[in-house]
């Protein structure tokens, strides 16, 4: 005879566990309690993104360290809606809870506004989930993507990644008597994604959280696809100190190491910070056991350094010509960056076409 | 909104992919996602037709990948949709990661599968081996024979998966079905959608992402403390869905005038042989069994409608009682055992105190035509082994292998 089966299980239904006694707004909307390292830099991040959003944010996850640190059944720190599938896929869940929004909207069954954040880590955007985030950015699904980029696989005990620099220390990548840490230069994500000519394309960095809560600010009022690159320090992996945080990230925009820029639909380029006196590159690797052995080596930082110093010419003449373009339509750079989304297709694309039909 | 285009019951001769495309749009899906993979693509291509001329309403979410497709079809039913997608060979073994993940969510989907051998070699013809890949993912699964039978399929299985709250594959044979021409009666447009229901996002799931006043976390990591306990609730689920499917069958009966059952047995009351069968070959198997009446072997065909879960007791009820049953696979499961359908119908019967003999026969491989001659082959050999005529040194024949 078969088995007498119970027909329910007594599992607790992972809705916000605290909805009761608490209400939006929170302080801290990644709810403390959380299991991420002390030092790590991904609260405040997610955090920064949320408080701007609000309540009414669909978010998701690729696996990786934000998702297995805040939502261990039956605890949650997410106090919106949130969804993890797997590891590569979490812009085509979005695609898909999004479409479903647009469908209820279109017949009326739903009224709010709703915006749509997907955050994942380096190896879930650069390497493994970058097909489906290049596929929802096409389709020009109306979310935001934030990549919290820590260069490395962490979450399973730092193996290199795309995003990994030349000359760390990972555990795929070691430091030997023949080989010293990975050899090939850092894959530019933002720069793909500024090529996909999206929206609004930005690299961001915690440290400089005014220009970081300004770009998730400016990406919350454009509709379409947007990116945000955001360098995210491990103490784990890095192996800096837990106070160190910051300050690395710091060092890591002063050093031109990770510069702050925004894109308009791949066309307007606009650096947020340009240091007056660079400090060296050598500040920034001396803070991080991963990569500090690099600074006896001069052949492996002057290939880090040629890296870091043309992406940064690179960046300067993308500028230059922009505020060119920006010039013949009348108006400067930052007016345009400056402008909300509806004046600038009002205004701005208009007069785009005016000078670039050909007649 | 959708715009009725038949507003009565009417025949219409047309391929299995046409039938789907019609079943997709009196069903009137919030949101469909699909990438393109023979022999599926036409399918979505009349569906999208539909859509350019503003026939539906449905979201179509054109993706990169299959992989993608799956995502997005979890993450619309995670959000209360109704959603689906369609696929076939590699491309359901490229979205399979996410197979378990939606049934262990207990989704209400549906996933049309155009039945296609999976590579290598490379082929785009029909077996079933695609759909044997995700026998324990978690998803019902039940298989058609022709497009009328596929059309039916789809719109009952809308409300299977939304009554079970679990996945629901309908299987439709590449090419033999899937672009070949039948008689099929379509309903009214209004009849689908009374029958199903208006979907309403607030209710098809138990707990909707887009309800942002009860936030929900969907796809927390679960430990060795609770793993169990969530596998358990599934496993609930999915013994107590053939009732969910049974109930369904006769809801639909009803509305239908059909007579849809888990199995469907023919000639099988006072048979001494019989073949097991699941998909078109059903229809070529009773035609050999009607020769062999005629010459005086009592022969009957089971096919089986229900694939997942598999409807043990109806099996066992039908076959109990025969001398001998082929079992007839479109796949191969390379084991050094048998193919799926042996292994269920062999468990399925194992406890009985007397039980028929049972072999296995691999066949239709990669689109191999199948003829009325396979099949008295196969009743051939089957008689042959119970009397003694002919002996065995495996439970499996390769029904139709040119030596």
């Amino acid at each position: 005879m078969a088995q007498k089966r119970k027909k329910f299980v007594n599992i607790p239904v992972l809705t916000h566990l605290a909805e009761e006694s608490h209400e939006w707004p929170y302080e801290n909307p990644l709810a403390p309690g959380h299991r991420m390292c002390p030092g790590c830099s991904i609260p405040p991040i997610v955090n920064m993104i949320l408080l701007e959003y609000g309540k009414d944010t669909v978010t998701g996850s690729n696996t990786g360290c934000l998702e297995v640190t805040t939502g261990v059944f039956p605890y949650t720190a997410w106090t919106v809606p949130w969804i993890h599938v797997a590891f590569e896929n979490n812009p085509a869940v979005l695609s898909g809870a999004e479409a479903a929004y647009k469908a209820f909207k279109k017949k009326g069954k739903i009224d709010k506004e709703i915006h749509f954040v997907s955050i994942n880590g380096d190896g879930g955007s650069y390497d493994i989930g970058f097909q489906a985030l290049s596929g929802a950015a096409e389709r020009n699904h109306n979310m935001l993507y934030v990549c919290y980029n820590n260069e490395g696989y962490q979450n399973t005990g730092y193996q290199r990644s795309s995003a990994t620099p030349i000359g760390a220390f990972t555990k795929t990548t070691p430091v030997g008597s023949k080989v010293v840490g990975k050899e090939e230069k850092r894959k530019d994500l933002t720069l793909i994604m500024a090529a996909h000519e999206i929206p609004y394309t930005a690299q961001a960095n915690p440290f400089n959280y005014k220009d970081f809560v300004r770009k998730i600010r400016k990406s919350k009022e454009i509709k379409g696809f947007k990116f945000i690159n955001v360098l995210q320090s491990c103490t784990l992996s890095w192996r800096t100190k837990p106070e160190d945080a910051f300050r690395v990230l710091k060092l890591a925009t002063e050093t031109l190491y990770w510069p702050l820029y925004e894109v308009i639909e791949g066309r307007f380029w606009r650096i947020n910070v340009k240091p007056s006196k660079p400090k060296p590159i050598e500040d920034y690797i001396a803070m991080q056991p991963r990569w500090r052995h690099v600074l006896k080596m001069p052949e492996v930082l002057d290939r880090i350094k040629e890296e870091v110093y043309t992406k940064w010419d690179y960046l300067l003449r993308m500028e230059k010509l922009s505020k060119e373009l920006a010039e013949d339509l009348g108006f400067t750079l930052d007016e345009i960056f400056e402008m909300s989304w509806e004046e600038y297709q009002e205004k701005v694309k208009p007069k785009l076409k005016e000078k670039t039909y050909l007649s | 909104m959708a715009v009725e285009l038949i507003k009565e019951r009417k025949t219409v001769a047309m391929t299995g992919n046409q039938a789907i495309a019609e079943a997709m749009r009196q069903i009137n899906y919030d949101v469909v996602a699909a990438y393109p993979i023979s022999p599926q693509t036409e399918l979505m291509g009349f569906f999208a037709e539909y859509l350019a001329n503003g026939l539906v309403d449905t979201e179509f979410v054109t993706v990169e990948s299959e992989h993608s497709a799956m995502s997005a079809i979890i993450g619309a039913a995670a959000s209360g949709a109704r959603a689906m997608t369609a696929t076939a060979a590699q491309g359901l073994l490229y979205m399979y990661e996410n197979l378990p993940i939606a049934s262990n969510w207990r989704l209400p989907i549906t996933m049309v599968l155009v039945n296609r051998a999976l590579s290598a070699p490379l082929n785009i013809h029909c077996d079933h081996s695609d759909a044997m890949t995700a026998r324990d993912s978690g998803w019902l699964q039940l298989f058609t024979e022709n497009s009328q039978e596929a059309y039916h399929s789809l719109i009952m299985a809308v409300k299977i998966a939304e009554k079970a709250l679990l996945p629901v594959i309908v299987n439709m044979e590449g090419y033999i079905v899937s672009h070949t021409i039948g008689n099929v009666n379509l309903f009214a447009d209004a009849e689908v959608r009374d029958w199903l229901g208006e979907s309403d996002w607030r209710t098809t799931v138990p707990h909707p992402l887009l309800d942002t006043d009860h936030p929900v976390t969907y796809g927390a990591t679960a430990l060795p403390d609770y793993y169990t306990e969530l596998k358990y609730q599934q496993h609930v689920a999915t013994w107590s869905a053939k009732d969910v499917v049974k109930e369904v069958l006769r809801e639909f009966n009803e509305l239908a005038g059909t007579d849809y059952a888990l199995v469907e047995p023919y000639k099988l009351e006072d048979a001494d042989f019989a073949i097991v069968v699941m998909g078109s070959t059903a229809g070529v198997a009773r035609t050999a069994a009607d020769i062999l009446r005629e010459r005086g072997v009592k022969a009957g065909v089971l096919k089986v409608r229900l694939f997942r879960p598999f409807p043990v007791d109806e099996i066992v009820e039908n076959l109990k009682h025969l001398k001998a049953v082929a079992v007839l696979d479109r796949h191969d499961s390379m084991n050094g055992l048998a193919s799926p359908l042996f292994q269920d119908i062999a468990a399925s019967l194992y406890h009985l105190p007397e039980r028929p003999m049972l072999h296995d026969f691999v066949y239709g491989l990669g689109g191999r035509e199948v003829t009325v001659e396979d099949m008295l082959k196969a009743f051939n050999r089957l008689i042959n082994l119970y009397t003694g005529k002919e002996t065995r040194s495996s439970f499996v024949d390769y029904l139709q292998v040119r030596e």
